[in-house]
């Protein structure tokens, strides 16, 4: 039998290990999440289509015809757009979903002990659900324009990966901070309207000025972006690759923000929330 | 000698409270916390200018919930955690199973914690109640096999097997609870942590779960129950750990704990008085206890008269008032309850004065034991004029009652003289009595 001792800062200490242990509890409640999603809504996953489709269009009508922004060679702009608006809606699901996860939780948070971790990690998990849903149109579209992927595709994995760490740090973050400041909660939808302006979703990258390109790739999700288009356009993109290791940088940071304050917080999320 | 099962040393526990009106929120927002900072900013400086003493303001201030508790819990015991409200006892629960890391001290916990600090946790409503089976017992630490495993046992237990597949929402509160009781119960940890969890529910059920909570003790599991119910502390726990202000006043056998905690408060003088009086209208002024040679006292023998004296003052006159007391056990069952109206002729208006009632509990009457008396005046139905519980507290020892002088322990809350004759049956013969039991 094993001995449990429970003194300041123990669980410091046995965090990761902590974290391990408790990971059927993490697909538990990322099942809940999920399931939790589609019950009660008549036409269920059709919505994870609806959202991004509908987008798509309007984009490729603004952007592709209307203020005739290019392409990315020969790449049909609605696929270009498209290829953007993948990563965005798995990177602002993601960080929504993350950032609202602690306060939505409170009542399980002040009853039961496990590692905090879990909870904005299992309603990631969510978004990439939504994610694999909408990446049917993507099929669907390459079909109708008879676009095959090349290679590239092969690497589309590392860039889901890539964005879910750039919106999990920050979503660590504002979750941490929501706690105890509920004025974090407005500031989700905000940077969700926002950033889909600011990021190259609707526009290629490219038509970014050369000098400003770098300060551009600030911005983490450019990166995500840009790679996503990248491993989907295959050939006919490429990839921008010092703002692309910034972009890594800048996540990496982040991340390492939203965990650090994250686990600060973590001790006393059962008394503040 | 069993093993240790949990063992703390000084734990302490460590909230600051703030002296502002935030404090009353649930939550602090950024935006009233940068718009209190400006207005402390702005009076210190003003302060500062005129020359004043500057005060700062929100005055951060330690409360400490839990003030160097040490004790040790054996496997297999059933213990009990009492106090009044506001003494300790949740944050004890939550920094035993985690919830909340301690300030100071060390707890050494051997073996799998499994609390229970609410009926239900997480159980989502939308979900049916198999998923809801699934989710709260991952929650509660259990195992996916482990959860299978037991499904039908679990499902019997809370008679639910119709309703499996239909959301929890659509339960009654009943069946939840049941369910959500179920699943906890069907936990297998070695120390198990409940809390107040079996104020829910009808009476059949509650008893089922105290059943099932004695089983899991005696299986040789740890068992620690925070509960108001003195009754249900009594029944279940061996020993009872009894918290007063965030300290730990005695660890002992429940039976002497649930006393001591009993007479928290309670004047066991025989006598008590409002200087201001209870109430408004009415007001009770004192009570006494008083014994047939009229001495004030709380320890009675059971073959003696127990007179209860109230004294009170109508300060505008009442149409139906009643002043009653109530008399109950030491785990809160009520004997009795009386109240100046029960006597014949006794007029239920109230004209303004000074008076004085004595109500008198005969002897031959309560076994022994120690009894609490609460007070209230009220009108039937309508409203009440004063009321507080547990006011004075008195012991009733039997020495030259029913039963005499032998020290016989009889069970009952009274120990009346019963009337009581036996005579000699004339003899039948067996033909007779077969007769009769046809």
């Amino acid at each position: 039998m094993q001995t449990l001792v429970i003194e300041p800062g123990v669980a410091e200490r046995h965090y990761w290990r902590d974290l391990w242990r408790y990971r059927e509890l993490f697909f538990v409640l990322a099942w809940r999440d999920v399931a939790v999603r589609y019950k009660q809504t008549v036409i269920g996953v059709a919505w994870a289509l609806i959202q991004p489709l509908l987008t798509m269009v309007v984009f490729t009508i603004i952007f592709g015809r209307v203020a005739k922004m290019p392409s990315e060679g020969t790449a049909p702009y609605a696929l270009l757009v498209y290829a953007g608006l993948l990563p965005w809606y798995l990177f602002s699901g993601a960080l929504t979903g993350a950032a609202g996860s602690l306060v939505g939780n409170a009542s399980l948070i002040s009853k039961v002990y496990f590692p905090r971790l879990i909870v904005p990690s299992a309603a990631v998990v969510v978004a990439f659900v939504d994610f694999l849903i909408s990446f049917v149109i993507l099929a669907v579209l390459m079909v109708i324009y008879s676009y095959p992927p090349s290679w590239q595709i092969l690497t589309l994995p590392f860039f889901v990966l890539m964005a879910f760490l750039a919106s999990i740090g920050p979503g660590l973050w504002i979750t941490a901070l929501n706690v105890k400041y509920r004025d974090f909660r407005y500031v989700i939808p905000f940077i969700v309207q926002f950033g889909l302006y600011v990021s190259p979703v609707g526009f290629s990258s490219g038509v970014v000025p050369e000098q400003w390109r770098l300060l551009y790739s600030i911005n983490p999700v450019v990166g995500v972006i840009d790679g996503f288009r990248w491993a989907i356009l295959g050939g006919e993109s490429r990839l921008y690759l010092p703002g692309f290791f910034l972009s890594w940088v800048v996540i990496v940071f982040f991340l390492w923000l939203g965990v650090r304050q994250f686990r600060k917080m973590e001790k006393n999320f059962a008394d503040l929330i | 000698m069993s093993e240790i099962a949990i063992q703390a040393e000084g734990v302490g526990k460590c909230y600051l409270v703030g002296h502002q009106d935030a404090e009353r929120e649930r939550y602090t927002a950024l935006r009233d916390v940068m718009a209190r900072g400006a207005r402390n900013l702005a009076r210190t400086t003003r302060d500062m200018l005129r020359g004043r003493p500057v005060v700062q303001g929100d005055s951060v201030e330690e409360f400490w919930a839990l003030r160097d508790i040490s004790f040790e819990i054996r496997q297999g015991d059933r213990v009990g955690i009492i106090g009044r409200n506001g003494a300790g006892k949740s944050t004890l629960l939550k920094v035993l199973s985690r919830i909340t890391e301690p300030t100071r001290g060390q707890i050494k916990i051997r073996g799998r914690v499994a609390s229970l600090l609410e009926v239900g946790t997480g159980f989502h409503p939308e979900l049916s109640g198999r998923e809801n089976v699934f989710l709260n017992g991952a929650i509660l630490g259990m195992t996916r096999r482990e959860i299978q495993r037991k499904f039908d046992e679990i499902v019997e237990f809370a008679e639910v097997e119709k309703f499996l597949d239909t959301p929890v929402k659509r339960y009654s509160s009943g069946m939840y609870v049941r369910l959500a009781f179920s699943v906890a119960a069907h936990l297998e940890p070695e120390i198990l942590i409940v809390d107040e969890v079996l104020a829910v529910g009808d009476a059949q059920f509650q008893k089922k779960c105290l059943g099932k909570m004695e089983d899991v003790g005696k299986d040789g599991r740890t068992v620690i129950f925070v509960s108001h119910n003195m009754a249900a502390i009594r029944q279940l726990c061996s020993t009872a750990i009894l918290l007063r202000g965030g300290q730990l006043l005695s660890q002992c056998d429940s039976e002497s704990a649930v006393a001591r905690y009993m007479e928290q408060g309670v004047e066991r003088a025989g006598h008590k008085l409002w200087a201001q009086g209870l109430g408004t209208e009415l007001k009770l002024l004192s009570v006494t206890l008083v014994d047939s040679s009229g001495e004030v006292k709380s320890n009675f023998t059971s073959h003696g008269d127990i007179h209860i004296v109230m004294r009170y003052r109508v300060e505008s006159a009442v149409e139906g008032a009643q002043v009653a007391f109530v008399l109950s056990t030491v785990d809160g069952v009520a004997v009795l309850t009386s109240q100046d109206g029960d006597a014949p002729g006794a007029s239920a208006r109230k004209e303004p004065g000074e008076y004085s009632a004595r109500a008198t509990l005969p002897r031959d009457f309560l076994n022994e034991g120690d009894y609490f008396l609460s007070f209230a005046c009220h009108v039937p139905m309508v409203r009440i004029l004063y009321h507080e519980d547990n006011v004075l507290c008195f012991s009733v020892k039997n020495i030259d009652g029913v039963g005499g002088f032998v020290d016989d322990k009889r069970r009952g809350v009274t120990r009346p003289r019963l009337d009581w004759r036996t005579a000699v049956e004339p003899v039948r013969d067996c033909a007779v009595l077969n007769e009769l039991a046809l």
